[in-house]
């Protein structure tokens, strides 16, 4: 048999799920994000910023950031399954969503929007999906959260939340309305754990359930 | 009709698309998944460097033992934007015409460690053939079998209506033209009728139109061309081969035009709002005018854009099937 494995988090993959952070604390971290933002714009002098989100819920904070920076262009979605590292392992993400830039990226300065930092995969994923639409002049990282479990050579310039958390321990941001950061255990020894490769992303993991054909 | 058993073979045993064979026998949620991938796909076109890495390192061998320039050239197109190795086999000239055995040459290119055949031959079934007969790692895109199936023109056929009419549950589509000998109305309307597009209409003269159908397809039948496109949604224009009238199955292209040409005062009868469809190549002064074919209502060269794009996502689909497959393999050694 060969298991559709789940990339990601998914309820029934995880024994409990808890909230960790409510739509309040969310909001404020949302408020510190955009200020340190804010902040690391005026010290390095850019203009004319381009913010880009992750799909899915790095669109959703991107969409808070972007209202409260008050950028003038329209805010890119960037969806990074045509270049995660993973198809070689679990084949084609089931969910794909357009990318959009609204504009073009050659000598922009980016702010690149994600929920949840673990692995980095994503982001080089998405670093990798930037390149091909053009040469930006520089890219900022702004995250929610950052978890332990780094496994590439990438770091946030702007975070929300900091998370110490233990390697089977998961945290996934529900949205969009209400934002509501849920944090549960993957049952040890589990096929979730085991087959657990790095992409981050909780948008969407692969249906457990075999499809059945037309009878 | 293929029998059950060699319908599925398309899908390995969790579903997932392995090959693509023909539309029959795939669930709405299945043609719809290829639908949304290829929305996925359009945007790659925009990027600056026309790429993605997601068959890197596969090789895909298009095998075209019947002519063709749009569906061969989108899929090459496709598997590069794919950043896929492609092998263009020129039938004409190769080993075919020494004599050489359809069985055989596919061996022969599984031994240069080929990932997938993009096949079109003139007899209904190859490429069901090929897919039973292929390596368990190496997967089949049927490019049009015959008179049976031509599935990424469907879906892509799918793919534009989708784009122009947002959802297929109110919709009246009309095909009209040879329906007969047509692999592409084949494939059509199974795949309308899979999505849910309530009124499917063909119009043929009684010589282009097989027997009995309506029971086989769930389609309405008209020989009249005003009535069969009376409020039409989507109106889909088929080639008629010129080897038809030497058959005595058209008495003459002139009367053809007359009966059955699209012209912009017969168009009339259709809904305002329409869509006018043609796989291409068109003959022009046949099968419609060049009025209606390069008018605003036509989207047929959206279309072959849009063939790239759908052919983006079954080819990568099938190949991400085979590396669940090359993974559980794997693990089960490891």
């Amino acid at each position: 048999m060969l298991p559709r494995q789940p990339s990601s988090w998914k309820p029934g993959f995880v024994s409990k799920t808890e909230t960790w952070k409510g739509p309040d604390e969310i909001a404020a971290a949302v408020a510190r994000m955009a200020s340190d933002l804010r902040a690391l714009i005026e010290a390095r002098g850019l203009r004319d910023l381009l913010m880009i989100g992750i799909h899915t819920g790095g669109v959703w904070i991107a969409d808070r950031l972007h209202d409260q920076l008050g950028l003038s262009e329209p805010l890119g979605h960037l969806d990074i399954s045509f270049y995660r590292d993973d198809f070689t392992r679990i084949g084609m993400h089931p969910q794909v969503r357009p990318s959009y830039l609204p504009v073009g990226i050659d000598d922009r300065h980016l702010i690149l929007v994600d929920d949840v930092l673990q692995s980095g995969r994503t982001i080089r994923a998405a670093l990798n999906v930037l390149f091909d639409y053009g040469r930006p002049a520089s890219v900022v990282l702004a995250t929610l959260a950052e978890r332990t479990g780094r496994e590439l050579p990438i770091a946030p310039d702007v975070v929300g939340f900091h998370a110490q958390l233990e390697a089977n321990e998961q945290i996934k941001l529900s949205g969009p309305e209400p934002l509501v950061m849920l944090r549960g255990r993957i049952p040890k020894g589990s096929a979730a754990a085991a087959s657990r490769q790095g992409i981050d992303d909780g948008s969407s993991g692969r249906d457990s359930t075999p499809r059945q054909e037309r009878p | 009709m293929i029998p059950k058993s060699q319908e599925s073979s398309q899908l390995d045993a969790q579903g997932n698309l392995k090959h693509f064979l023909t539309i029959e026998g795939l669930s709405r949620e299945l043609l719809v998944e290829i639908l949304d991938k290829a929305e996925g796909f359009v945007g790659v076109a925009r990027q600056a460097v026309k790429k993605v890495p997601l068959c890197r390192g596969k090789v895909i061998a298009n095998l075209f033992f019947e002519t063709s320039t749009r569906t061969r050239t989108t899929f090459e197109l496709a598997a590069k934007r794919l950043s896929a190795d492609v092998l263009n086999l020129n039938i004409s000239t190769s080993a075919t015409a020494k004599g050489e055995t359809l069985l055989d040459t596919l061996r022969n290119l599984e031994a240069m460690h080929v990932d997938m055949f993009v096949v079109r031959h003139a007899s209904s079934g190859t490429a069901h053939f090929m897919a039973r007969h292929a390596n368990p790692h190496v997967s089949i895109v049927n490019a049009g079998d015959g008179r049976h199936s031509h599935p990424t023109q469907a879906m892509l056929d799918m793919f534009t209506i989708r784009r122009h009419k947002g959802d297929f549950s109110s919709l009246s589509v009309a095909i009209v033209g040879d329906i007969m000998h047509s692999r592409v109305a084949r494939s059509q309307m199974l795949a309308l009728k899979t999505l849910g597009v309530p009124d499917v209409r063909i119009i043929a003269p009684r010589t282009l139109m097989p027997a009995r159908i309506e029971e086989a397809f769930g389609v309405r039948v008209y020989h009249d061309l005003t009535e069969g496109i009376r409020d039409a949604d989507v109106v889909i224009m088929l080639r008629i081969q010129r080897e038809r009238m030497n058959s005595a199955l058209l008495p003459s292209e002139h009367e053809y035009f007359h009966l059955y040409g699209l012209t912009e005062a017969r168009l009339t009868a259709a809904r305002p709002d329409v869509t006018v469809m043609h796989p291409g190549p068109i003959n022009r002064g046949i099968e419609m005018d060049s009025q209606v074919a390069d008018g605003e209502r036509s989207v047929i060269l959206e279309q072959v854009s849009n063939g790239i794009a759908v052919r983006m996502a079954v080819m990568s689909m099938c190949i991400g099937t085979q590396n669940l497959r090359a993974q559980s393999i794997g693990e089960s050694h490891a």
